[in-house]
């Protein structure tokens, strides 16, 4: 049909297929990162698979797969994989299992799942709790409330020793290293001074008996914390004896309704969102990589929208319109094709090496040779990651600027305004809303970057976050985690990928989330100025 | 427009047109005519675009406290002239300027001139409403904001005072808030008035004013001019002959790059000195 074509139709009929394709791939990915991510919190029910060959597990049904032909010994067509948990009896935490081999499946009311701190988590029966040298043997009604009441007795003994570890014993450790650089400072700088020397060795001295009356108060919390135990039972019949200080949660799924299932899927994502990472990152939670995620593209942020403007006023408002400023466009369009593993480098040898070691060799010298700026930190990797988005910034700011109507500017300026003037009171206000949009495209950007991260700062397992209660309170040469790095490190650095494969769908899940808030943010704000500084005319 | 301006000039310049010859070029630098109690001085003044003369030996005295219109077809050099008032020709990079122009016996082109000063003397409305896209407060108040005025009473006075002398008061003094951008045409262009005399100019600029506007508020921005004519000297560009003759006392009829003819409006549109003004404002060409 010719005329179809003609028409366009036919155009208009593939731009909008195409356009569907996309948006029902994006729709796709982001529904299955979903349901892999938040699904795999549900708390499922348990179910206890005896096998023909007299073994028996308790295990969650993740995946049912068909076996085509079957093994050729069970002539089963289905084989289920189970989370059977009990790392430390099996060894794996996951297996597969033929539906020709099950003789029997059913779902115990009793069944248990404890979430521990080391070894992911139990499945299995309560024998008994031993409480004070008191037992209750599992079989009592309220044997299981005891075990949660317990339980959260541990938690909070564990925060407690938290407290002491993260902030006790920090400021000392804090006040020893800041003597033991006063000492040291003293020796690089070649004085000598008797006095000084004796007073910052006795303030260590004080620091090393406050550290002694504290690591007591930690041993007698960790005692505490060990002499309640809960005595386990596997589907297999192994008794296990577990201290309730190992324990995190415990739940029965089988006996819990939709509305308890539900509160405490909601507990545990809490639990996910706001706790440190255990177990080789396979446990726990991912706050610190939320944090670092977050706070790095906040410096960024600060740092690359003020360069970015000035280099886009300067290019379209100051400098001369010639070949010169035409061949500077052409580059830093260019810049934003270049690989982030070259801004990466570039970060390592500019940033790290270059002025990072000079700020040690200047500030930190009592440090030497232990680097403080010279190594990667989360300031490092934000400016690292602000070059590699200036150059968005820069081309979109340009066009807002452009787009500013030139009677708006000789307006101002008839109005006795000098060029600064206009500038910063029409110019720039008119031009916010496509600045914020080149603002949108660098956090989308940077908040999925890896490659130079991961050379400049990043780290699999940070500790301490890059914010304190020690001056100076932000500490930008510290590392730190991040999300994105999280994924990798999980999907395919761990240890027990199998494991973690949940959480590395969570992680992408928290991710996306975090580059859709953030951009949100800035939507909506775009949006106010939008209203307040529109410039079309009537 | 601005750079446009020459390239149109050149279109139009036609050998004859309906029998009249262009007015010759060669001819002596006329003397300024006299006008009573004049403010504006423009001698001998010629703007060259690169290498194109856009304005001519330009002499004509601009009176105080009257409006003067300029008139004339596209591309004739009005605008030129008007913005050598307020230099903001100066923005264009190739425009070369040489001739005087003195405001109260002061030139405009000394290098000891502020021209940020001069311009916080000479205010210009342009064609098109140019309001800044903040609210009709800060509108108003961006003049005086600029001279440093921070005292919020103080301005608020400023802002009140100019919208009603721009008869713009009644209809906005409930929304001074709001974006300027919301406004009619008519509204934005009187608004842009009111932000132009707020800084108390001597002499006031428009550019073609009314050619955006709609017959009403045309017949409002024109009842303004007449009323602002006692506090200041109006210059208005005008394509449109019927509102050079309603509102102003002096008219210049310009052609190419030169003042054909200046003298009072009545002398001009009932009993030109010059036939080709007569052709002009009787609608012969143009």
């Amino acid at each position: 049909m010719p005329n179809l074509w003609k028409a366009g139709d036919a155009y208009i009929w593939i731009s909008g297929l195409a356009l569907m394709v996309t948006l029902v791939m994006i729709g796709g990915l982001l529904f299955l990162i979903a349901t892999k991510g938040l699904g795999s919190m549900w708390p499922a029910d348990i179910g206890r698979y005896e096998l023909r060959d007299g073994s028996a597990y308790l295990g969650q049904l993740r995946a049912r797969e068909s076996v085509r032909g079957g093994d050729g010994v069970s002539g089963s067509e289905f084989r289920v994989k189970l989370k059977i948990g009990n790392r430390d009896i099996y060894g794996l935490d996951f297996k597969w299992i033929n539906e020709g081999d099950v003789k029997s499946r059913d779902y115990p009311r009793d069944a248990v799942v404890l979430e521990r701190h080391e070894w992911g988590d139990y499945h299995g029966y309560l024998k008994e709790i031993r409480k004070n040298g008191q037992v209750i043997p599992g079989t009592d009604p309220e044997a299981f409330s005891v075990l949660l009441g317990l339980i959260r007795d541990a938690n909070r003994i564990h925060e407690r020793i938290l407290k002491i570890e993260k902030g006790e014993i920090g400021d000392i450790n804090y006040g020893i290293e800041k003597q033991r650089l006063k000492l040291k400072g003293l020796a690089v700088r070649g004085e000598h001074n008797p006095a000084k020397e004796a007073e910052y060795r006795l303030k260590i001295k004080e620091y090393e008996g406050r550290y002694k009356t504290s690591e007591a108060k930690l041993e007698a919390l960790y005692a505490e914390l060990n002499r309640n135990e809960a005595v386990m039972l596997s589907a297999g019949g192994n008794e296990k004896t577990i201290p309730l200080g190992k324990i995190v949660m415990a739940h029965r799924p089988n006996s819990m309704g939709f509305v308890e299932k539900a509160g405490f899927y909601v507990k545990r994502f809490w639990g996910f969102v706001s706790d440190d990472p255990r177990e080789a990152n396979t446990e726990g939670g991912i706050f610190p990589a939320i944090f670092g995620t977050v706070l790095m593209v906040l410096i960024m942020s600060i740092v690359v929208m003020p360069f970015g403007i000035v280099a886009a006023l300067y290019l379209r408002e100051y400098a001369r319109q010639g070949v010169m400023v035409r061949i500077v466009r052409i580059c830093v369009n260019n810049l934003a094709g270049v690989p982030s593993i070259v801004f990466g480098v570039f970060g390592v040898g500019f940033f790290l090496y270059g002025i990072g070691g000079i700020i040690d060799s200047v500030f930190f010298k009592e440090a030497l040779p232990s680097p403080t700026f010279g190594t990667g930190g989360i300031l490092w990797a934000s400016l690292t990651l602000a070059l590699l988005t200036v150059p968005v910034v820069i081309v979109a700011t340009e066009e807002g600027l452009a787009a500013v109507p030139r009677n708006i500017r000789e307006g101002s300026l008839a109005l006795g305004a000098t060029k600064f003037e206009t500038t910063w009171k029409v110019v720039i206000p008119s031009a916010l809303p496509a600045i914020l949009t080149g603002l949108i495209l660098a956090v989308a950007r940077a908040t999925g970057e890896v490659a130079p991260l991961m050379i400049t700062g990043v780290v699999k397992l940070a500790p301490d976050l890059p914010i304190d209660g020690h001056f100076p309170f932000l500490h930008l040469e510290r590392k730190f985690m991040h999300l994105g790095f999280h994924i990798y490190d999980l999907g395919f650095q761990s240890p027990n990928a199998e494991a973690a494969k949940p959480m590395v769908f969570m992680t992408a899940f928290l991710l996306i989330l975090i580059v859709v808030v953030l951009n949100i943010t800035a939507i909506v704000i775009r949006n106010r100025l939008r209203k307040k500084y529109a410039t079309s005319a009537v | 427009m601005l750079s446009g301006e020459p390239m149109e000039r050149q279109e139009f310049r036609a050998p004859e047109i309906n029998g009249v010859a262009p007015a010759p070029k060669a001819k002596k630098p006329e003397k300024a005519k006299p006008v009573p109690d004049p403010l504006v001085k423009v001698e001998d003044l010629s703007l060259f675009y690169g290498t194109k003369q856009a304005l001519q030996d330009i002499n004509m005295n601009i009176p105080r406290r009257q409006v003067t219109a300029f008139i004339g077809p596209s591309g004739c050099g009005k605008s030129t002239l008007l913005r050598c008032f307020n230099r903001l020709n100066d923005l264009i990079d190739d425009c070369r300027i040489e001739g005087e122009i003195s405001i109260n016996g002061k030139s405009i082109f000394n290098s000891d001139v502020d021209i940020t000063d001069l311009r916080k003397r000479v205010g210009m409305v342009f064609q098109k409403s140019n309001p800044f896209p903040k609210s009709i407060y800060e509108n108003v108040a961006y003049g005086a904001r600029i001279a440093g005025i921070k005292k919020k009473s103080v301005l608020d006075d400023i802002v009140e005072k100019n919208l009603k002398r721009a008869a713009l008061w009644d209809e906005v003094n409930d929304r001074l808030n709001d974006s300027a951008m919301g406004l009619s045409g008519g509204q934005q262009q009187r608004l842009c008035i009111a932000r132009a005399i707020a800084v108390e100019p001597d002499v006031l600029l428009m550019d073609e004013p009314c050619s955006a506007l709609d017959p009403i508020a045309t017949a409002k921005i024109e009842d303004l001019v007449t009323e602002l004519k006692n506090k200041f000297t109006i210059v208005i560009v005008t394509h449109n002959m019927q509102q050079a003759a309603r509102v102003s006392d002096y008219t210049a009829f310009m052609y190419i790059g030169d003042i054909v003819e200046f003298d009072t409006t009545e002398k001009i549109f009932l009993n030109p000195a010059k036939k080709h003004t007569e052709d002009y404002v009787s609608g012969k060409f143009g």
